[in-house]
């Protein structure tokens, strides 16, 4: 089966080289393999799989990553629009 | 510890906040899928049965459409599976019926302990991205079941996919427990256990497989109905309007298949693109809708030059050219809510986009369908 793929460069992941302890907390919590570590050095590798889930910001030790989290729901994106603020997803 | 195949959640908007999982006495002793007790430091605490029963089965299907979900919830606290002791792994739970039926029925056979959490009868996936399957509510609960008194180890086995709300070491931090994220699917927890607590990278890895993509189109479908049927009276209604006034018999022929158009636009944006959704051209779910509205179109317009009757005129045809692209582009687009690899700041672009367009093309859609009345 084809790969899923989301619309390409649009995600807000960063990963902070000089905070980054090369724990690999955030390849293991990661559901879209988007990061790999060598050599202790932890690096992304496939950015556009990122769902920006946060789930590696969350659980990464040395505040090294940061993303804007949310749920990727048109549902949910257009009821705010609509009312201003209506229910996160 | 669940499966959180998203089989069951929709958009987790669309899931609607389930009713807190109160702290009335709804007595988990008395639950249907608790099979006795174990004894502990703390005292009883119900066993779970690793078989799923009809009932269960039957409450899973309900929920799939939506019916009295709202209920679907297992009371928070701990869980025994077969004779756990002071040694046995803990698994942490969503307190929605669904994946903690999953977590048990992998434990076959097996010594665990699990600690459901109160995530409001909602799935780790929705509960870990609003934050109540989070880090003060495992800590919380750790303190209420007072889990350190029952094992004497300090680890947790968390889902993966709770690792959006939970941060392991601020867990760590505040418990003294070491929360360890176990596979995302439930059907892979035997392996990953045997494993010595190690997941395959495949086990680490959120799909959207064909069955799980199907499985959400009841939700779905359940929860745009009101809307879709809504506009097909609107059009059954309109379709009496003709050069000489209105005639009721014109709204039965010609709404019928107006009603029949819009109808399976709405059905095979959700149904079509769900199922197609790898193969459909283009990124964003917009563009997969689009195309198999188009393709719709050429059927109905297909079938219109064999047979005629189904547009009549010009203006009718343009009108669903138009109209059934739009109306399927905004059923697919929709179900980004349900899909396990959208993100945000996608979703935000292609609304952006999208959204304009199928409002000019339903909008102009609808001013040549009137049109075509009057012809
Ligand atoms: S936000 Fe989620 S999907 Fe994106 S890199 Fe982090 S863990 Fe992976
Ligand atoms: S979790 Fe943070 S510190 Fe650890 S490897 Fe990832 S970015 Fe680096």
């Amino acid at each position: 089966m084809a790969r899923l793929r989301y619309l390409p460069n649009v995600v807000t992941l960063a990963l902070d080289d000089e905070k980054c302890v090369g724990c690999g907390m955030c390849a293991l919590v990661c559901p879209h393999a988007v990061f790999a570590v060598e050599n202790g050095q932890t690096r992304i590798v496939d950015r556009d799989a990122c769902m920006e889930c946060g789930a590696c910001a969350q659980n990464c030790p040395a505040e090294a990553l940061s993303v804007r989290a949310g749920v990727g729901c048109a549902a949910a994106v257009l009821s705010r629009r609509l009312r201003g603020a209506g229910p996160a997803c | 510890m669940t499966g959180p195949r998203l089989a069951t959640s929709g958009c987790c908007a669309s899931a609607g906040d389930a009713a807190p999982a109160s702290e009335a006495q709804r007595r988990p002793i008395e639950a249907p899928y608790v099979v006795g007790t174990v004894s502990t430091a703390v005292g009883e605490v119900p066993r779970v049965a690793t078989e799923l029963r009809f009932t269960d089965k039957l409450g899973s299907w309900k929920a799939r459409w939506a019916m009295g979900r709202m209920h679907y919830a297992v009371e928070p606290g701990l869980y025994a599976v077969g004779t756990p002791a002071p040694v046995s792994p803990v698994l942490v739970s969503a307190n929605y019926k669904m994946s903690f039926d999953r977590l048990r029925s992998q434990l076959g056979g097996r010594d665990a302990w699990i600690m459901v959490l109160d995530t409001r009868g909602i799935n780790v996936w929705c509960a870990a991205g609003k934050g109540t399957f989070g880090t003060d509510e495992v800590v919380g609960r750790l303190d209420a079941v007072r889990l350190g008194e029952v094992v004497e180890h300090r680890t947790l086995i968390l889902p993966q996919l709770g690792a959006t709300g939970v941060s392991a070491h601020e867990v760590k931090r505040r418990s003294g427990f070491r929360v360890v994220y176990g596979p995302v699917r439930a059907e892979d927890l035997p392996a990953f256990l045997d494993a010595g607590m190690q997941a395959t990278a495949e086990m680490r890895r959120v799909r959207f497989p064909l069955r799980d993509r199907v499985a959400l189109v009841p939700v779905e479908l359940v929860g745009s109905a009101r809307r879709a049927l809504f506009l097909g009276a609107c059009l059954l209604l309109l379709s009496g309007l003709g050069p000489g006034g209105y005639s009721s018999a014109r709204a039965m022929a010609v709404g019928s298949r107006s009603v029949l158009l819009l109808l399976s636009a709405w059905l095979a944006g959700m149904v079509l693109t769900a199922a197609l959704l790898p193969w459909l051209p283009g990124r964003s779910f917009s563009a997969k809708g689009a195309w198999v509205g188009l393709a719709l179109f050429l059927c109905a317009a297909s079938y219109e030059w064999a047979y005629g009757g189904l547009f009549g005129n010009w203006p009718t045809a343009a009108a669903w050219f138009l109209i059934m692209p739009a109306v399927a582009s905004f059923m697919a687009m929709n179900f980004t809510g349900a899909s396990t690899y959208t993100s945000l700041s996608g979703v935000l672009r292609e609304t952006r986009v999208a959204v304009p367009i199928q409002i000019a093309c339903g909008v102009v859609g609808a001013a040549l369908w009137l049109v075509g009345r009057f012809m």
